[in-house]
């Protein structure tokens, strides 16, 4: 079985705003039975704030299905329409902490509802036209959708693309296409300046952040091999250390600390910069 | 908390018999039976008796056993072999339910370039005749058909199978993993020229299979090294499983009976009270020819994953055929393959008992399940809609 977050497991024992709204303002529907899994969105629309004053779902899925869903319906909740729209499957997948990555195309079904649900509201409803090339049969997947998914998460491997959107977890029929869309999205945009989204963080925020980083992610690895790290300061995007343990009298410190430095830019901002005390 | 273990056909636990008698092979008995010297070479003895146990739960003579290191292994041996026998035979007849064991290395043969005919298999899961008769006409090197399905139990007709197969002169292999140990296998009547074991699946360790290959069947070893096991497969012999299996094997024997009595009737109590209690329940495969011990059942609407998770939650362990179970994200291969429709397939739950399964446990289960499914359908979006669509007709279809 699946290795899940505590939160994961939480929002699908105990799913939040379950449920169909009556009346609904606006309403999602994306996934169907043959593919496994399906969601039903239902929002109430504050007219005059035009902030979303109330969701409910219904999902037939697993439970990262049911666990995003219910995940999405807390995020929403009281954001304006505009707000709700700039959130992305990955802001569901990491509000649950996490999603294994098999399982990431449970957020994007959560995206694409809440998407289909807004759009409906605003009358932009749209049609998908006859001539709309499916490039998965087996799971229903468009190329337009494969497009968005693809940019949005900057996915570079067809095994990516199958964890985000099922395509290609069939048959396999389509993953030469799969392929060529993928070599027609980077080759025009190199992997190397692929969107990132600027994390804009409060002095607070990102302190928490290192130390979170450190203590669950480079700590462990450290003690594994005998050592460990002490956080002594963060002025700025100076981020001031002391190596302890097996750390202190190895040849290799200096390697370890790049690539302290490396995982913290990786994890929190590009501008730290990593100093031993 | 002590697991509640429903998920035999995935594999069993150790009988304490078989763990105690293997110990000593873990521990101070750890020579080598292929050497020279008395440490090492009195093993050969031991394995020589794991052999004839082995053998006996079969009906087989023990030159007939050899011991690999998994089903998967005996399956892969068994095919190759007959490939290599009869190199101008390019076709194997298989089919679409089989074990990935067979099923997966005949796909991986066929894009080897040999044809693989995969019989289809009707909506109760049941072989067609007709279909195999026909494939036979294409002289197949080999035909490996299973004798029971791990996923849904049913019983293929082996012996009429390897009847028809023997007046032809084809070599016949059986996947007979998940039936030896629960249904009386006797192989001198049995007309089957190999057949697969797995030690894990009957209450041994893991690690630990056997393949039987009827005395003058022509065979070609897979595993090519050392001497072991006359020259049928090399490698220093997994001597404490090995006195595992044995032990197994003989226990299985002894307790054969007890799996048409009391296992199937705890079975078959756990299936009558969910097809009460939940609604729309859909049990998968023949209920007529089936292993006493396995039911799977689809709970429709409601995805199987969730179910098991749930069911976690108060230790009860079972198996789903649903993709969100697996790696993979085309739900199982037999469930399709029988044309069992996607709102039930995704549902599908196995439970598969063992001689250790008590009353107890299958009350707990009747206990848990139905308010499980109850809950996961209020959440599902297709319950309700299917619901409303059925007030419908009821109401088009009521006299007035
Ligand atoms: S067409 Fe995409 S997996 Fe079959």
């Amino acid at each position: 079985m699946w290795e899940y977050t505590k939160k994961v497991r939480d929002f699908f024992l105990h799913p939040k705003n379950v449920g169909e709204i009556e009346n609904p303002d606006a309403v999602g529907e994306v996934g169907s039975i043959t593919c496994g899994d399906a969601l039903k969105l239902t929002l109430k629309i504050d007219k005059e704030t035009g902030k979303i004053a109330d969701a409910k779902f219904q999902t037939f899925g697993c439970a990262s299905a049911i666990a995003s869903s219910s995940a999405l319906t807390e995020l929403i909740k009281g954001k304006t329409l505009e707000e709700a729209m700039k959130l992305s499957n990955k802001d569901i997948a990491d509000f649950l902490g996490g999603l294994p990555e098999e399982k990431m195309h449970c957020s994007v079904m959560g995206r694409e509802a809440l998407e289909a649900a807004i759009a409906g509201y605003r009358g932009e409803t749209h049609v998908p036209e006859s001539g709309e090339r499916v490039v998965c049969k087996c799971f229903d997947v468009t190329e337009e959708k494969l497009r968005r998914v693809i940019i949005e998460n900057h996915l570079t491997t067809v095994e990516e693309v199958t964890n985000y959107t099922k395509a290609g977890g069939g048959c396999g029929a389509c993953i030469p296409d799969i392929e060529a869309v993928l070599r027609d999205i980077w080759s025009l945009k190199p992997v190397a300046e692929m969107p990132r989204e600027p994390k804009k963080l409060t002095n607070l925020q990102k302190i928490a952040l290192i130390q979170d980083v450190i203590e669950k992610e480079i700590r462990p690895q450290l003690q594994a091999d005998g050592g460990d790290i002490e956080l002594i300061d963060i002025a700025g995007d100076k981020v001031i250390v002391a190596l302890r343990a097996m750390c202190v009298s190895c040849p290799m410190g200096g390697v370890t600390l790049k690539g302290i430095e490396e995982k913290l830019r990786e994890l929190v901002s590009e501008d730290l910069v990593v100093e031993e005390q | 908390m002590n697991p509640l273990y429903l998920d035999n056909n995935a594999t069993t636990a150790v009988a304490p018999e078989v763990r105690d008698e293997m110990l000593p092979y873990l521990t101070d008995h750890y020579g080598n039976p292929s050497s020279m010297h008395t440490f090492g070479g009195q093993l050969a003895s031991k394995v020589r008796e794991a052999r004839v146990k082995t053998a006996a739960l079969i009906g087989a003579d023990p030159e007939e056993i050899v011991f690999t290191s998994c089903g998967t292994e005996s399956d892969n041996t068994a095919i190759m072999s007959a490939l290599e026998i009869y190199p101008h035979k390019r076709h194997i007849i298989t089919t679409r339910v089989e074990h990935p064991a067979v099923y997966n290395f005949c796909k991986h043969l066929g894009r080897k370039g040999y044809r693989v005919t995969y019989l289809p298999v009707d909506s109760r899961g049941r072989l067609s005749m007709d279909a195999f008769a026909k494939a036979l006409d294409d002289d197949p090197a080999v035909v490996s058909i299973m004798y029971a399905n791990n996923e849904t139990g049913v019983i293929f007709p082996i012996e009429e199978i390897g009847t028809l197969l023997r007046e032809r002169g084809v070599l016949f292999h059986t996947d007979a993993v998940q039936a030896v140990g629960k249904l009386p296998i006797d192989t001198k009547t049995l007309p089957v020229d190999m057949l697969s074991l797995s030690g894990h699946k009957l209450h041994a360790p893991k690690g630990v299979g056997a393949l039987y290959i009827r005395k003058g069947t022509r065979f070609h070893p897979y595993i090519v090294g050392g001497h072991q096991e006359h020259g049928r497969r090399a490698g220093t012999e997994n001597v404490a499983s090995i006195i595992g299996l044995g032990k197994a094997c003989e226990l299985a024997a002894r307790h054969l009976d007890d799996e048409r009595t009391s296992v199937s009737r705890l079975r078959d109590k756990l299936e009558k009270a969910l097809l009460e209690k939940c609604p729309d329940p859909r049990i998968n495969g023949d209920t007529e020819h089936r292993l006493p011990n396995t039911t799977n059942i689809s709970f429709e609407y409601v995805e199987g994953e969730a179910i098991l998770l749930r069911l976690d939650e108060y230790g009860i362990c079972a198996s789903s055929g649903s993709a969100c179970t697996s790696g993979s994200l085309e739900p199982s291969h037999v469930l399709r393959a029988m044309g069992v429709p996607f709102t039930a397939v995704h549902g599908s739950i196995r439970f598969s008992l063992s001689r250790y399964t008590t009353d107890g446990e299958i009350d707990r289960v009747i206990e848990v399940l139905p308010p499980v499914i109850d809950e996961l359908r209020s959440l599902s979006p297709y319950g309700r809609e299917r619901l409303a669509a059925e007030k419908l007709s009821q109401c088009t279809s009521s006299p007035t």
